[in-house]
């Protein structure tokens, strides 16, 4: 276990290196003089060199990115090249907890509704729930999140007038006004996937209700309801954690989406804006954290089955 | 696996119960005729004539599904040619578009004249409406679906390409190749897809070359994956032991041996990806990181309609949302039975 454990870790570390080493380089993919870039045109050109020398762009490639990725293991990311020229890292710090609690918040909408919902539709399967269940799945998963976003901004803040929309309450502000605040972000979130977990989980119960201990328990005299949350579910919640991992990425970008659409101060918007604007350290920046969630979150979720299964422990590390 | 063998079903079974339902034409009829009337000649508020729109698609879809199972047999499915044929009429659409007697796409100087956010009205001049600025969202649906399938397309043509050629390396020389192969596809998929696109958006000049590039790489890992995956069961068998042993050199039976094999899974993973790839494009110039306006792309077409303009002229929205919709729904059910039908992983279950 532990030696497959730091195998795992070694791995990280390498992906870590080519992943900042990669992030560094979309500088020098830039079409234009960062100079140029950060001072705005018509200086005279004694001003663009002291500048370059001074973000040290005469430099090799590897000074470089070792100068940067020194100071960014000391938390230091930049400044941004957009006036007011805020520190990187602060942003990002105060743009990361907003992101967090939409995404956590649609991810346990979306299985507060998936995991009954697919229940329901696995032990009537064929059913005409089933089908109606699996026929609307399978048409939400086919619509983009930006797209399902429009659509439930028209309706529930335009038409109906229920929620306000490019308004942010912060936590810290009341507990209350946030979530009303997030509620149609999450919601937006969910959709795509609750649709996913559905679909998978559906599949999965299927499979488990022919299980002979399953057949034993309702021969004891258990009710349904009984016998699918105590008995069947355990067993698939194993591939709902291989679902997290595969919805993480899908769940990362529907965020940045969501963000985008509903004006929330969040990772997203921070991304989005700076692209726009060419602003290359902050995104450099956001990137590199987003990439480091990414991977230690899928890092954890591998290292979670050994923990579930002893089975794949003994096999695999 | 089940309803793809109900799909094509043993010939004995198809030639039992042919028939002409009438029950499924009688629904059939009605409902085509209550769908295509209800927009232009109901009258009554907007969402009457859509009700009545819904029902006859529902009719007509039930009327056909009877008529086609009478005709064809039991195990026709009915949903799978329609999105055969909407990506058929698509598709020839976008080709042929600049042939097509339809209005103005781009240019906004010949536009003056025309009529600024016109509904969807199907004789008219413009059948899907227009733009703010007289544009026709017929022609700029077409033109955006030119865009996105031949960015789409062409980048998992790219992915296939590349993808394969350093699966089956990683897979046949194995060692060293292998693991580096092995670090590079790892890190890809480290950041998060519509990141690694807006990262590359930030730097890249948004033409329709390099978006295919970025988008090729959102395809690429999973492309080297399969590919090195099967490589490393077929150079097991025996008929690339037979080939080695006649002296074929490696590159022989890299390229005559196993690549032939390879090709078939990634051709079918190639076909659910695309969808993925067109969400992705779309969602990208959706940002305003993709294609640029005034050349259309559904993406940015559904942007034009953020903010106001979505609640007072919904066709602005909704038609490209709804072309997006249907294509992207069309690939999927395509793809799930042609990944049902030859993703080896698949086939047993």
């Amino acid at each position: 276990m532990a030696r497959g454990v730091l195998r795992r870790l070694a791995e990280i570390a390498v992906v870590l290196v080519v992943v900042s080493v990669g992030t560094f380089a979309l500088v020098d993919l830039t079409p234009g003089d960062p100079a140029i870039a950060v001072l705005g045109e018509g200086h005279p050109p004694e001003e663009y060199a002291a500048l370059r020398d001074e973000m040290g762009l005469g430099d090799p490639f590897l000074v470089r990115y070792g100068r940067w990725l020194g100071a960014a293991l000391h938390g230091d990311l930049g400044t941004s090249l957009i006036p007011p020229n805020s520190d990187v890292a602060e942003r990002i710090a105060a743009a990361l907890p907003v992101s967090a609690e939409v995404a956590v918040l649609g991810l346990v909408m979306a299985l507060v509704v998936s995991i009954p919902l697919a229940m329901w539709s696995a032990y009537h399967a064929d059913g005409r729930v089933d089908r109606v269940v699996s026929a609307g799945t399978f048409g939400v998963l086919s619509v983009p999140s930006f797209l399902a976003g429009l659509l439930i901004i028209m309706v529930f803040s335009n038409q109906l007038g229920w929620f306000p929309r490019a308004e942010w309450v912060r936590l810290g502000e009341g507990l209350g006004g946030n979530l009303y605040h997030a509620f149609l972000p999450a919601l937006t979130i969910a959709l795509a996937e609750t649709a996913m977990f559905t679909r998978i989980l559906r599949g999965d119960l299927i499979t488990t209700l022919q299980e002979d201990f399953i057949l034993a328990a309702k021969a004891k005299g258990m009710s349904p309801v009984r016998v699918l949350f105590s008995d069947a579910l355990r067993p698939s919640s194993f591939s709902l954690i291989t679902l997290l991992g595969i919805s993480l990425g899908r769940l990362i970008g529907s965020t940045v989406i969501v963000e985008y659409l509903f004006a929330l101060p969040g990772m997203g918007t921070l991304i989005i804006g700076s692209a726009d604007k060419g602003d290359f350290p902050m995104v450099q920046g956001a990137v590199l954290v987003v990439a480091l969630i990414y991977v230690l979150a899928n890092a954890l979720i591998d290292l979670s089955y050994g923990y579930l299964d002893p089975r794949i422990r003994r096999a695999h590390v | 696996m089940s309803d793809f063998v109900e799909f094509t079903g043993p010939a004995g079974s198809r030639g039992r119960g042919r028939y002409l339902s009438w029950p499924g034409l009688g629904l059939a009829v009605p409902g085509l005729a209550l769908a295509a009337l209800a927009p232009a000649a109901l009258p009554g508020p907007g969402w009457l004539s859509l009700l009545a729109f819904a029902v006859g698609l529902g009719l007509a879809y039930a009327g056909l599904v009877r008529l086609g199972r009478g005709v064809f047999g039991g195990s026709f499915d009915l949903m799978f040619w329609l999105c055969l044929a909407w990506l058929v009429v698509l598709v020839s659409a976008a080709v042929l578009a600049p042939m097509l007697p339809l209005g103005e796409y781009h240019d906004i100087a010949k536009t003056i004249d025309a009529p600024a956010m016109a509904p969807p009205a199907l004789f008219s001049e413009h059948p899907l409406g227009t733009n703010n600025f007289g544009l026709d969202l017929l022609a700029r649906v077409l033109y955006g679906a030119r865009a996105s399938l031949l960015v789409s397309i062409g980048a998992v043509a790219i992915g296939m390409a590349v993808g394969g050629a350093i699966g089956i390396l990683a897979g046949y020389f194995r060692r060293l190749t292998d693991t580096a192969v092995g670090v590079a596809t790892n890190s890809l998929l480290a950041v998060p897809p519509l990141i690694l696109l807006i990262a590359l958006g930030t730097v890249l000049e948004p033409n329709l070359r390099n978006i295919a590039i970025a988008l090729s790489l959102l395809a690429l890992p999973s492309m080297i994956r399969m590919a090195r995956a099967a490589t490393l069961t077929f150079a097991q068998r025996e008929f690339v032991l037979a080939a080695t042993a006649m002296g074929a050199s490696r590159w022989r039976v890299m390229g005559r041996e196993l690549l032939p094999n390879v090709l078939l899974p990634l051709a079918s993973y190639g076909m659910v990806i695309v969808s993925v790839l067109i969400v992705a494009e779309a969602s990208l110039s959706f940002l305003g990181l993709g294609i640029q306006a005034p050349d259309p792309s559904w993406g940015n077409m559904i942007a034009e309609g953020e903010g106001n303009a979505f609640q007072d002229h919904p066709h602005i929205v909704l038609v490209p949302g709804v072309t997006l919709f249907l294509t992207v729904f069309a690939f999927n059910l395509i793809g799930e039975k042609a990944r049902k039908r030859w993703d080896p992983r698949q086939a047993k279950l």
